[in-house]
């Protein structure tokens, strides 16, 4: 075997039986799911309290048609507030003074308690309902309701694609955007998660001074990209198991839970019946965007921007002592990442934009906006140059990274400065 | 025949020359003791012997060839700053260095069992290295280093670290590697146990190689000439004393005097022989011990470094 594929196996299973990374692994999507559906679960809980709202309805028009709720009942309560102040305890008062179809239509709610949103929401449309029916009437013109209702037109906009292949296909610039900043998401995570990680291995094994061992036998060049590699390997298998267990909850919460996951391929029949159409709609547009498509360039695009980054994180930890002396140089470094990740949130929404493209070709920002113009559809040959340059780059930051780390790892003791870090990149007379 | 030379090397860091023209020769299946102040230059040489680094100039040869990529696997080496992963188990990183010395799994793995045994640490093979003492780590570091039988052996500061058990321990083990024919590279600031185990030194000072040769000659050559002689004192050592000042052969370089013995260091005249100092001396007194003044390697390293 040799020396760089033994590298790369011990980089990769000294990391992967790692107690943190079975955690992380297994337990983060299952907090992540959780912190989703905790919410939505509390929220279908049925609140069987029933709370009675005193009403005082001095114009008599709208007591006699208000409508209870399961948990709102509406008690008639004499004119005045006094009347039925003392007389139990009521979560609110309404109080209608007048007509509401004359003067400014106001109402109040009292109470000792704030009143829930539910409440004054409910109020609020069973009245502006009742008093424009009364207005309507009140005007005494035959049909004038109907009238009204087929006159408002509510205009729907879908979003079609033509493949290349000439088809048409729904899609949804909500549902783009979305993946879009997940994956770009991810992208920034693993970039900053691993090539942290590739630096603290670095200065692990030079403040352990074991480097110096490992450089006996090995090249430092095929030490760095050993670590590298087994590292982008690791982070290679902490997406799969992620996306893997993501899957299998998914599948066990469609079999316990009532999430339709038939509906994920519209094209079977008998289904669409069962979804509202909103739903539905999302479910072709998610279809139209090709997730292999997506999948592969994520791979790739992981693969180059943790490069490009991760060697320069190596030359960072071969060029310090420890890890508080790091910041000096990583700081330029993340400053990049930040910054790509800004303007990837802000492409999501402007996919087209000159922001957007230029910074889909700049091979420092490339790995993360290219992800959020990519399910938008992107022509082939933007792909190409960018991710030509990103190569590129990644080749020249390596051998850069190399230089400083052979050098830095058997420095001990001296400060490193970006004068002395010149020193070991310049080439010898 | 020279297992190990290596011919005017010369090694610049910005603003400082390691090593000037160095050149060493160290014979096979022998210890050889590099030598030299801190900061002299001597790791700069052990790493350009490991290829850690690379010389601006001059050469190296190992067994009569210039050195090449592959005679790593014939190195071994122990370096001063003392390093293993701290996490890892013993076995297991024991096993991937010895891997990375191209030794196949099998090997590597019968070869630790019976260092293991040898050195009674077998049940500390699955243990993480952090939960080790200190001479254990060290045990396990030498392990390490001869496992993959190297025929080239680099120990620098082999003994720091050690208590005086485990010291001894080593340095059976390091005769015994010489008496199966592994030449030994020994770099060291303990004087003593360079008079104790290497054949011949090398010493570096101020990036230059300033000494070279057996111990036995060099010892010889840094002869100054001077007796060590102890005397019983006779019943009137005054007149004696006297007596001595004034003899032709001999000048007295120190002396001290105790309630029973006269201890001097005599240096002879030139052209004389010893006899006829001792004839001197023994007329006058009763002679207990008369021996020859060798300069120990701790004095010859001083001196030479000074100068």
């Amino acid at each position: 075997m040799n020396k760089l594929s033994l590298i790369i196996q011990r980089e990769y299973t000294s990391r992967v039986k790692k107690k943190s990374f079975l955690i992380m692994t297994f337990v983060m999507p299952l907090a992540l799911i959780l912190i989703i559906l905790i919410p939505l679960l509390l929220s279908s809980v049925k609140d069987n309290k029933v709370r009675q709202i005193a009403v005082i309805d001095a114009s008599g028009l709208y007591l006699p048609r208000l409508q209870n709720t399961p948990n709102y009942q509406f008690i008639p309560c004499g004119d005045s507030a006094e009347a039925c102040k003392n007389k139990a305890d009521y979560y609110a008062y309404l109080i209608i003074k007048r007509n509401l179809t004359e003067g400014s239509p106001i109402v109040r709610i009292y109470s000792e308690q704030q009143v829930g949103a539910d409440l004054k929401d409910y109020v609020q449309s069973q009245l502006s309902q009742m008093a424009s029916e009364d207005k309507i009437a009140s005007y005494q013109i035959e049909g004038l309701e109907q009238i009204i209702r087929d006159s408002r037109v509510r205009v729907k906009t879908e979003t079609i694609r033509w493949t290349d292949d000439g088809n048409e296909q729904k899609t949804s610039s909500e549902i783009s955007m979305i993946i879009g900043m997940i994956t770009a998401m991810l992208i920034y995570f693993f970039i900053f998660a691993y090539g942290g990680m590739v630096m603290n291995g670095v200065i692990e094994e030079k403040s352990n001074r074991i480097v110096e061992i490992i450089v006996s036998s090995a090249k430092p060049f095929q030490l760095m990209m050993g670590k590298i590699i087994g590292i982008a390997l690791v982070g290679l298998t902490q997406f799969f198991l992620w996306v893997v267990v993501v899957l299998v909850l998914v599948v066990i919460g469609s079999r316990f839970g009532n999430i339709p996951l038939d509906g994920l391929s519209p094209s079977m029949p008998g289904t669409e019946s069962s979804l509202p159409p909103g739903v539905l709609d999302g479910l072709q547009a998610l279809s139209s965007i090709s997730m292999g498509k997506i999948l592969f360039w994520f791979v790739l695009y992981f693969l180059g921007g943790y490069l490009l980054y991760a060697s320069l994180f190596a030359a960072v930890g071969g060029a310090i002592d420890n890890s508080e002396d790091a910041q000096q140089f990583t700081l330029p470094m993340t400053i990049p990442i930040l910054f790509a990740l800004y303007a990837g949130i802000y492409g999501a929404s402007n996919p087209e934009g000159p922001l957007t493209i230029w910074c889909s070709f700049i091979p420092f920002t490339s790995p993360i906006v290219m992800m959020v113009r990519l399910p938008f559809g992107v022509p082939f040959w933007h792909l190409v140059l960018s991710y030509g340059l990103l190569a590129l780059t990644f080749v020249f930051s390596t051998k850069l990274a190399a230089k400083i780390y052979r050098t830095g790892i058997l420095m001990y003791g001296k400060k490193t400065t970006y004068k002395v870090l010149w020193q070991w990149i310049k080439p010898r007379r | 025949m020279y297992y190990v030379e290596t011919r005017s090397i010369v090694k610049q860091y910005t603003g400082h020359l390691a090593l000037d023209k160095v050149s060493i020769q160290v014979p096979e299946a022998k210890i050889y003791g590099l030598l030299g102040p801190n900061g002299a230059g001597k790791t700069t040489l052990i790493r350009i012997l490991n290829q850690i680094t690379y010389p601006d100039s001059g050469e190296v040869l190992l067994n009569g060839n210039p050195l090449k990529e592959n005679d790593v696997y014939h190195i071994g080496y122990l370096p001063e700053e003392r390093g293993l992963y701290k996490k890892m188990k013993v076995a297991e990183q024991a096993l991937y260095l010895a891997r990375l010395k191209g030794l196949s799994k099998q090997e590597a793995k019968k070869r630790l069992r019976y260092w293991f045994d040898k050195f009674n640490i077998r049940d500390w093979a699955d243990k993480k290295l952090e939960e080790l003492s200190k001479g254990m780590q060290q045990k396990v570091q030498f392990i390490i280093t001869v496992l993959h039988e190297p025929k080239l052996l680099i120990f620098d500061e082999p003994f720091s670290g050690f208590d005086p058990v485990n010291t001894q321990m080593i340095k059976e083990e390091i005769l015994n590697l010489k008496a199966q024919g592994s030449t030994i590279l020994f770099s060291t600031h303990n004087m003593a146990s360079v008079e104790e185990i290497c054949d011949e030194i090398g010493l570096i000072n101020k990036s230059k190689l300033i000494l070279q040769g057996k111990v036995q000659d060099i010892k010889l050559s840094h002869r100054s000439g001077i007796y060590l002689v102890k005397l019983r004192l006779p019943e009137d050592p005054d007149r004696a004393k006297s007596q001595l000042e004034k003899s032709p052969f001999f000048k007295i370089e120190s002396s001290s005097l105790d309630p029973y013995y006269w201890q001097l260091e005599l240096s002879i005249r030139d052209g004389l022989n010893n006899n006829s100092v001792f004839k001197e001396l023994y007329e006058h007194f009763e002679i207990v011990s008369f021996e020859e003044k060798i300069p120990t390697m701790h004095e010859i390293f001083i001196k030479s470094v000074k100068s």
